[in-house]
Protein backbone atom coordinates (compact mmCIF):
# COMPACT_ATOMS: atom_id res chain seq x y z
CA UNK A 1 0.00 0.00 0.00
CA UNK A 2 1.61 3.17 -0.89
CA UNK A 3 1.41 6.14 1.55
CA UNK A 4 -0.20 9.67 0.38
CA UNK A 5 2.28 12.11 0.80
CA UNK A 6 0.12 15.65 1.23
CA UNK A 7 1.64 18.90 0.52
CA UNK A 8 1.05 21.34 3.11
CA UNK A 9 2.38 24.51 2.88
CA UNK A 10 6.11 24.68 3.56
CA UNK A 11 5.77 21.08 4.49
CA UNK A 12 4.61 17.26 3.60
CA UNK A 13 2.32 14.94 5.43
CA UNK A 14 2.92 11.28 4.75
CA UNK A 15 -0.20 9.88 6.71
CA UNK A 16 0.03 6.48 7.13
CA UNK A 17 -3.39 4.66 6.52
CA UNK A 18 -2.56 1.12 7.59
CA UNK A 19 0.19 -1.68 8.33
CA UNK A 20 2.71 -1.88 5.65
CA UNK A 21 5.06 -3.88 4.14
CA UNK A 22 8.54 -3.37 4.04
CA UNK A 23 8.97 -2.37 0.38
CA UNK A 24 5.94 0.31 0.94
CA UNK A 25 8.28 1.82 4.17
CA UNK A 26 10.93 2.03 1.59
CA UNK A 27 9.18 3.52 -0.52
CA UNK A 28 8.18 6.30 1.47
CA UNK A 29 11.59 6.85 2.91
CA UNK A 30 12.50 7.47 -1.27
CA UNK A 31 9.57 9.29 -2.14
CA UNK A 32 9.77 11.93 0.82
CA UNK A 33 13.63 12.27 -0.18
CA UNK A 34 12.40 13.41 -3.45
CA UNK A 35 9.77 15.36 -2.82
CA UNK A 36 11.25 17.58 0.21
CA UNK A 37 13.49 18.77 -3.12
CA UNK A 38 10.64 18.94 -5.52
CA UNK A 39 8.40 20.95 -3.43
CA UNK A 40 11.41 22.95 -2.04
CA UNK A 41 9.46 21.70 1.85
CA UNK A 42 10.78 23.13 4.98
CA UNK A 43 9.53 19.77 7.10
CA UNK A 44 8.17 16.24 6.94
CA UNK A 45 5.42 14.83 9.47
CA UNK A 46 4.73 11.53 8.89
CA UNK A 47 2.00 10.77 10.61
CA UNK A 48 1.79 6.94 12.44
CA UNK A 49 -1.58 6.95 14.22
CA UNK A 50 -2.89 3.92 12.09
CA UNK A 51 0.03 1.45 12.40
CA UNK A 52 -0.09 -0.89 14.90
CA UNK A 53 3.49 -2.18 15.09
CA UNK A 54 6.47 -0.82 14.86
CA UNK A 55 9.18 -3.17 14.76
CA UNK A 56 12.61 -3.19 14.35
CA UNK A 57 12.51 -2.58 10.95
CA UNK A 58 9.83 -0.12 10.72
CA UNK A 59 11.69 2.14 13.37
CA UNK A 60 14.98 2.23 11.39
CA UNK A 61 13.15 3.32 8.52
CA UNK A 62 11.84 5.92 10.54
CA UNK A 63 15.45 7.00 12.02
CA UNK A 64 16.74 6.78 8.17
CA UNK A 65 13.81 9.17 7.02
CA UNK A 66 14.45 11.41 9.39
CA UNK A 67 18.29 11.50 8.67
CA UNK A 68 18.09 11.56 5.23
CA UNK A 69 15.39 14.54 5.36
CA UNK A 70 17.76 16.45 7.92
CA UNK A 71 20.26 15.88 5.24
CA UNK A 72 18.24 17.60 2.82
CA UNK A 73 17.97 20.81 4.72
CA UNK A 74 14.73 20.00 6.45
CA UNK A 75 13.16 18.92 9.75
CA UNK A 76 11.17 15.17 10.75
CA UNK A 77 8.80 14.80 13.11
CA UNK A 78 6.75 11.52 14.00
CA UNK A 79 3.41 11.89 14.98
CA UNK A 80 0.49 9.26 16.74
CA UNK A 81 2.34 6.57 18.14
CA UNK A 82 -0.02 4.70 19.82
CA UNK A 83 0.21 4.46 23.74
CA UNK A 84 0.50 0.15 23.03
CA UNK A 85 3.09 0.72 20.26
CA UNK A 86 4.72 3.01 22.10
CA UNK A 87 4.93 0.37 25.14
CA UNK A 88 5.87 -2.71 23.00
CA UNK A 89 8.86 -0.15 21.17
CA UNK A 90 10.32 0.29 24.46
CA UNK A 91 10.10 -3.55 25.42
CA UNK A 92 11.84 -4.06 22.36
CA UNK A 93 14.41 -1.50 23.02
CA UNK A 94 13.66 0.28 20.66
CA UNK A 95 14.08 3.82 21.35
CA UNK A 96 13.83 5.85 18.28
CA UNK A 97 16.21 8.39 19.83
CA UNK A 98 17.10 11.67 17.74
CA UNK A 99 14.02 11.49 16.26
CA UNK A 100 11.75 13.99 17.38
CA UNK A 101 8.11 12.49 18.21
CA UNK A 102 5.07 14.73 19.02
CA UNK A 103 1.65 13.39 20.05
CA UNK A 104 -0.32 14.38 16.79
CA UNK A 105 -0.62 15.90 14.26
CA UNK A 106 -1.87 19.39 15.49
CA UNK A 107 1.03 18.90 18.10
CA UNK A 108 3.28 17.96 14.84
CA UNK A 109 2.37 21.47 12.81
CA UNK A 110 3.27 23.44 15.61
CA UNK A 111 6.66 21.97 16.34
CA UNK A 112 7.51 22.31 13.04
CA UNK A 113 6.21 25.94 12.78
CA UNK A 114 8.64 26.61 15.84
CA UNK A 115 11.54 24.82 14.17
CA UNK A 116 10.99 26.26 11.01
CA UNK A 117 11.01 29.81 12.15
CA UNK A 118 14.11 29.20 14.76
CA UNK A 119 15.50 28.25 11.10
CA UNK A 120 14.72 31.52 9.07
CA UNK A 121 15.65 33.56 12.12
CA UNK A 122 19.18 32.02 12.16
CA UNK A 123 19.30 32.35 8.59
CA UNK A 124 18.57 36.39 8.36
CA UNK A 125 20.64 36.38 11.49
CA UNK A 126 17.81 37.97 13.94
CA UNK B 1 2.31 -28.59 25.70
CA UNK B 2 -1.34 -28.80 25.28
CA UNK B 3 -3.04 -27.67 21.81
CA UNK B 4 -6.44 -26.70 21.80
CA UNK B 5 -7.54 -26.25 18.37
CA UNK B 6 -7.76 -22.74 16.85
CA UNK B 7 -4.02 -22.95 14.79
CA UNK B 8 -2.92 -20.39 12.98
CA UNK B 9 -0.07 -21.28 10.53
CA UNK B 10 1.30 -18.78 8.07
CA UNK B 11 3.86 -19.37 5.24
CA UNK B 12 6.82 -16.69 5.31
CA UNK B 13 8.06 -16.07 1.42
CA UNK B 14 7.76 -12.49 1.43
CA UNK B 15 7.19 -9.20 3.52
CA UNK B 16 3.97 -9.29 2.64
CA UNK B 17 3.32 -12.29 4.64
CA UNK B 18 4.86 -10.75 7.58
CA UNK B 19 1.94 -8.79 7.64
CA UNK B 20 -0.49 -11.87 7.07
CA UNK B 21 1.18 -13.61 10.02
CA UNK B 22 0.73 -10.57 12.21
CA UNK B 23 -2.60 -9.99 11.31
CA UNK B 24 -3.46 -13.71 12.14
CA UNK B 25 -1.37 -13.46 15.50
CA UNK B 26 -3.39 -10.37 16.49
CA UNK B 27 -6.96 -11.48 15.64
CA UNK B 28 -6.50 -15.17 17.80
CA UNK B 29 -4.86 -12.95 20.44
CA UNK B 30 -8.11 -10.94 20.49
CA UNK B 31 -10.32 -14.15 20.21
CA UNK B 32 -8.10 -15.03 23.25
CA UNK B 33 -8.98 -12.31 25.11
CA UNK B 34 -5.85 -10.27 25.01
CA UNK B 35 -5.48 -6.49 26.11
CA UNK B 36 -4.46 -3.62 23.34
CA UNK B 37 -0.63 -3.90 24.97
CA UNK B 38 -0.39 -7.74 24.84
CA UNK B 39 -2.16 -7.66 21.30
CA UNK B 40 0.81 -4.94 20.03
CA UNK B 41 3.60 -7.07 21.89
CA UNK B 42 1.69 -10.55 20.29
CA UNK B 43 2.40 -8.54 16.52
CA UNK B 44 5.76 -6.59 17.82
CA UNK B 45 7.27 -10.56 18.24
CA UNK B 46 5.31 -12.22 15.24
CA UNK B 47 6.72 -9.47 13.11
CA UNK B 48 10.32 -9.73 14.47
CA UNK B 49 10.31 -13.13 13.93
CA UNK B 50 8.98 -13.43 10.21
CA UNK B 51 11.37 -11.06 9.30
CA UNK B 52 14.41 -13.71 11.28
CA UNK B 53 13.01 -16.19 8.95
CA UNK B 54 13.10 -14.06 5.60
CA UNK B 55 16.31 -12.79 6.47
CA UNK B 56 18.14 -16.20 7.83
CA UNK B 57 16.30 -19.08 6.37
CA UNK B 58 14.31 -17.13 2.83
CA UNK B 59 11.18 -18.87 4.51
CA UNK B 60 9.47 -20.81 7.29
CA UNK B 61 6.49 -21.08 9.26
CA UNK B 62 4.55 -18.92 11.76
CA UNK B 63 2.50 -20.90 13.75
CA UNK B 64 0.35 -19.48 16.53
CA UNK B 65 -1.74 -21.25 19.39
CA UNK B 66 -3.75 -20.76 22.50
CA UNK B 67 -2.48 -22.63 25.15
CA UNK B 68 -4.03 -23.39 28.44
CA UNK B 69 -2.20 -24.30 31.50
CA UNK B 70 -5.15 -24.39 34.84
CA UNK B 71 -5.21 -21.54 35.76
CA UNK B 72 -3.46 -19.84 33.16
CA UNK B 73 -4.20 -18.92 29.66
CA UNK B 74 -1.94 -17.87 26.74
CA UNK B 75 -0.97 -17.85 23.62
CA UNK B 76 2.12 -19.51 22.10
CA UNK B 77 3.80 -18.14 18.74
CA UNK B 78 6.27 -20.26 16.82
CA UNK B 79 9.04 -19.92 13.73
CA UNK B 80 9.96 -22.71 12.42
CA UNK B 81 12.55 -23.24 9.87
CA UNK B 82 14.56 -25.37 7.69
CA UNK B 83 17.26 -22.94 6.96
CA UNK B 84 20.98 -23.02 8.63
CA UNK B 85 20.33 -22.77 11.73
CA UNK B 86 22.14 -20.69 15.34
CA UNK B 87 25.71 -21.61 15.29
CA UNK B 88 26.08 -19.97 18.80
CA UNK B 89 22.52 -19.35 19.94
CA UNK B 90 23.74 -17.34 23.57
CA UNK B 91 25.48 -14.80 20.93
CA UNK B 92 22.14 -14.39 19.30
CA UNK B 93 20.54 -13.63 22.53
CA UNK B 94 22.55 -10.67 23.37
CA UNK B 95 21.62 -7.42 22.40
CA UNK B 96 23.09 -5.86 19.23
CA UNK B 97 24.37 -9.03 17.75
CA UNK B 98 23.30 -8.77 14.23
CA UNK B 99 24.95 -10.45 11.32
CA UNK B 100 22.71 -8.95 8.67
CA UNK B 101 23.37 -5.41 9.56
CA UNK B 102 19.81 -5.09 11.42
CA UNK B 103 19.60 -3.66 14.84
CA UNK B 104 19.66 -7.33 16.83
CA UNK B 105 17.37 -6.64 18.64
CA UNK B 106 14.86 -9.49 17.56
CA UNK B 107 15.54 -12.09 19.57
CA UNK B 108 16.58 -10.43 22.82
CA UNK B 109 13.45 -8.12 22.35
CA UNK B 110 11.03 -10.77 21.89
CA UNK B 111 12.63 -12.62 24.56
CA UNK B 112 12.07 -9.14 26.74
CA UNK B 113 8.41 -9.12 25.51
CA UNK B 114 7.02 -12.28 25.95
CA UNK B 115 7.11 -14.39 29.25
CA UNK B 116 8.48 -17.42 27.81
CA UNK B 117 11.23 -18.29 25.15
CA UNK B 118 13.21 -20.97 24.27
CA UNK B 119 15.28 -21.68 20.98
CA UNK B 120 16.37 -25.02 19.36
CA UNK B 121 18.12 -24.76 17.03
CA UNK B 122 20.09 -27.66 14.55
CA UNK B 123 22.96 -26.39 12.62
CA UNK B 124 22.01 -27.14 9.17
CA UNK B 125 18.95 -28.49 9.50
CA UNK B 126 16.58 -25.43 11.23
CA UNK B 127 15.73 -23.79 14.08
CA UNK B 128 12.25 -23.38 16.04
CA UNK B 129 11.95 -20.52 18.29
CA UNK B 130 9.20 -20.79 20.65
CA UNK B 131 7.67 -17.81 22.95
CA UNK B 132 4.63 -17.56 25.05
CA UNK B 133 2.59 -15.21 26.26
CA UNK B 134 0.31 -15.57 29.24
CA UNK B 135 -2.75 -13.42 29.86
CA UNK B 136 -2.73 -11.11 33.04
Amino acid sequence: MQVPILKQGPYLIASVQAALRDADLIALRNALTEQVGTYRSRGVIVDVTAMDVLDSFACRTLSEIASMIRLRGAQTVIVGIQPEVAFSMVQLGLKLEGVATVLDLEEGLKYMERRTKRMDHGRYGK
Amino acid sequence: MAVTGNEVRVLIKSDEDILAARQEGRELGVRLGFGPSDLAVIATSISELARNLLLYAKNGSIICWPINKEPRKGIVIQAEDEGPGIPDVEAVLKDGYSTSGGLGLGLPGVRRMMDEFAIVSHPGRGTTVTAIKWKE
